[in-house]
């Protein structure tokens, strides 16, 4: 007797758009079982994890502050994955992108005029764009895996900015310290709502998910995307170019994790300091994948993933529960999303014949 | 449906935020912003210990809550925010990159006390607070002095700021002055906690000559090659003999108990003051753990001599005379360099070999 997996002959289109909802109600199952273990009341945890952060304006707007980075990168790479191009370095594109943006502050400090701020956003996603051209170039001319290669990608912008900060963009009254001089307010992202953090960031996200929402739905390049995502020798016949939808997804992708990254700068950091992301490039790939590739899925999957920092913290603050718990929390999510997806496409069965297989 | 959602959503929230209004602070509470995890057997480590002590002074008045592993930009900003909006009457951020955040807070929440480890920006309500690591260095530079065979002494460097130049001229400085043949090698690996670079680190500096190993990195991990490689070296932060018990000669501890405890008495007394406390040797803030059983007598004696000295005051580690790295005057023949020229440090005396980076 034992276990086959086998393929579904077909599968059902609705639990594509429900597994997301089901591996969150398991996720939440799941960690009433790890609360109890930890000696924690699980309604008291759930509370502090998914209630307590939102518990006024501001947590709410923090919440879009945590979720504006997410968001706008995974925007951008879902666009790829729908194609199936594989750009694992949003990491790595969302720091050029800063590099890029904060240049035109770092070494023109004085200015103050209102260009400023809207060259350095377009900087930021030229950057962005820029690294992310690599991987392009590579794939198109040396069919080079842009799964690697945009990987290895991340740890060279990494040093690089490493290098800079801890060179000559150093704040030159700062004691050494691997930091630059905070920005001046034409540099800085207006904020949105007075006495939060909410900034244009924000603004921005929603712009990208609305475009890329209607690009997708509405525009031949979004066709084009999904066909050679999906069929690409019909889109070969039909006369897109496989060649065209590469560059085109990691440009796309590249620039808006570039933007991401001059607004982490502009926005809440207000300075380039060594550690400019906490991982929202590789976080992102969770919520495209979470979020269905779709641009409202994404929107909403980028502010749950944002609700379980939040609610890690306020967890930590108030239950005095590890920051542990957070990386369970967000591992058990995907895990289940996964398995669940599985699951559409294949089932168990049992065999019952007494020969084994070899 | 999500529009639902969300509706139900805001209707939990204004039921949560009625409950929280209603319920009234029956103890004081203390927050805790850790930039690593307890878990890392230093830094962090050693504040954990430091909050426990005021748990233990005020039993039953005092609350203290953390949060751990929080990272130096828009996140901690966010942490502090909440732990000052939830009632905390005094919060402690235990890293330099915390400085700009804690200002901005405090700004907001001018009720709140605030002490900003390793900063140099105060406020009616941030005081700063630091240690005198280098007392410890010098200390342990007479035993390195007398210890080393290959007159190579190694030293794992974190960020190039003038906390760290210090406590490595201070301890090339001791060295010295019991083996003039002594000379200096700093690795550099720009990070706080980095427990495999910081180990790669003591590897190189081995394979060069050095047979002890000195670290300003928060991991235990330089110590553990050391062990293996049969070298000497000194514990950062914690005794950290548990993971050296035959290579650890001595560490240097920190010790924020007793200081805490204070400042939490002085916010329940309402006495406490924005101050600048840099605390050394005869405070306590900076301890020795007990010297190895392997270190000779005398050895040990002439640190005790050192010990005692800064204690008392009959001893300064940076009283003339000796000679910058490039041969000029560091302090000339009883001259005592005084704070502020210890605070902006960036050059290196005598006897270290390499560049210091800029």
């Amino acid at each position: 007797m034992w276990l086959k997996i086998e393929k579904r002959p077909e599968y059902s289109k609705g639990m594509v758009y429900a597994t997301p909802l089901i591996a969150l109600l398991l996720t939440v199952l799941s960690s009433i079982i790890l609360f109890e273990v930890l000696g924690v009341n699980p309604m008291e945890a759930l509370y502090q994890f998914f209630v307590a952060p939102l518990d006024s304006t501001y947590g709410f707007s923090e919440l879009f502050v945590k979720a504006t980075p997410l968001i706008l990168c995974a925007i951008g790479l879902s666009v790829g994955f729908r194609a199936n191009v594989w750009n694992i370095g949003a990491e790595g594109q969302l720091l050029m992108g800063a590099i890029f943006g904060s240049s035109l502050f770092i070494y023109y400090p004085e200015t103050e005029s209102v260009f400023l701020l809207p060259v350095m956003i377009l900087m930021g996603a030229v950057g962005g764009a820029a690294w992310a051209a690599i991987p392009a170039v590579l794939k198109t001319r040396f069919n080079a895996n842009e799964i690697l290669t945009s990987l290895m990608l991340v740890y060279v912008a990494g040093l690089i900015l490493s290098f800079l900060i801890h060179g000559s963009w150093r704040d030159p009254a700062g004691f050494n310290f691997p930091e630059s001089q905070t920005f001046s307010d034409s540099a800085d992202m207006p904020i949105l709502i007075a006495g939060t953090r909410m900034h244009l960031g924000t603004l921005l996200a929603l712009l990208a998910v609305l475009g890329t929402w209607i690009m997708m739905a509405r525009t031949l390049i979004g066709f084009q995307v999904k066909v050679i995502g999906e069929a690409p020798r019909a889109g070969g016949y039909a006369g897109f170019s496989q060649k065209k939808i590469i560059w085109f997804s990691l440009l796309f992708s590249g620039a808006l994790a570039g933007i991401a990254g001059i607004s982490e700068v502009s926005g809440p950091i207000d300075q380039v300091v060594p550690v400019i992301s906490p991982g929202y490039g590789f976080t992102a790939i969770i919520v495209a994948f979470l979020g269905r590739l779709h641009p409202a899925g994404i929107f909403f999957a980028g502010l749950l993933m944002a609700l379980t920092y939040l609610g890690g913290e306020t967890a930590q603050i108030n239950l005095g529960l590890p920051l542990a718990v957070t990386g369970v929390f967000q591992g058990m999510v995907l895990f289940f999303l996964l398995a669940s997806d599985v699951l559409i496409h294949y089932r168990f069965r049992w065999n019952f014949s007494t020969k084994a297989v070899s | 449906m999500k529009l639902k959602h969300i509706s139900s959503l805001i209707g939990a929230v204004a039921l949560a935020a009625g409950m929280l209004a209603g319920t009234a602070h029956a103890e004081d509470k203390v927050g805790f912003v850790y930039v690593g995890p307890v878990g890392d057997h230093g830094w962090t480590y050693r504040h954990d210990v430091g909050r426990k002590a005021i748990e233990e002074a005020f039993d039953g008045k005092v609350k203290t809550s953390a949060v751990e592993n929080v990272k130096e930009g828009p996140d901690s900003e966010r942490v502090i925010r909440k732990l000052a909006s939830e009632g905390h009457k005094l919060i402690f951020t235990t890293s330099f990159g915390f400085m700009n955040p804690t200002l901005k807070v405090a700004k907001q929440f001018p009720d709140v006390k605030f002490e900003h480890a390793t900063g140099y920006k105060r406020a009616d309500n941030v005081s700063t607070y630091s240690a005198r690591f280098y007392e410890g260095r010098y200390v342990v530079g007479k035993i390195a002095g007398k210890m080393t065979k290959t007159n190579v002494i190694g030293y794992v460097g974190s960020v190039a700021i003038p906390e760290v130049v210090r406590g490595i001229n201070a301890m090339t400085l001791a060295a010295r002055s019991v083996n003039p043949n002594v000379t200096v090698k700093v690795a550099w690996i720009n990070s706080w906690y980095d427990p495999g670079k910081e180990g790669d680190a003591a590897k190189i500096l081995i394979d060069q000559g050095a047979d002890i190993i000195l670290q300003h990195t928060d991991s235990p991990a330089p110590l553990q090659v050391a062990e293996s490689r049969g070298v000497w070296a000194v514990g950062q932060a914690s005794d950290m003999s548990k993971f050296a018990p035959k290579a650890q000669l001595t560490a240097i501890i920190d010790n924020w108990d007793k200081y805490y405890v204070e400042r939490t008495k002085a916010v329940l007394d309402g006495t406490w003051k924005s101050q600048d406390i840099w605390g050394g040797l005869d405070t306590g803030m900076v301890e020795l753990s007990p010297y190895n059983e392997a270190i000779p007598e005398d050895v040990v004696a002439l640190a005790e001599e050192a010990r005692k000295g800064i204690i008392d005051g009959s001893i300064h580690p940076f009283t003339g005379p000796f000679k910058k790295q490039d041969g000029s005057v560091g302090a000339a023949e009883g001259e005592t360099l005084g704070d502020d020229v210890l605070l902006g440090m960036d050059w290196y005396v005598e006897g270290v070999e390499g560049q210091l980076p800029k």
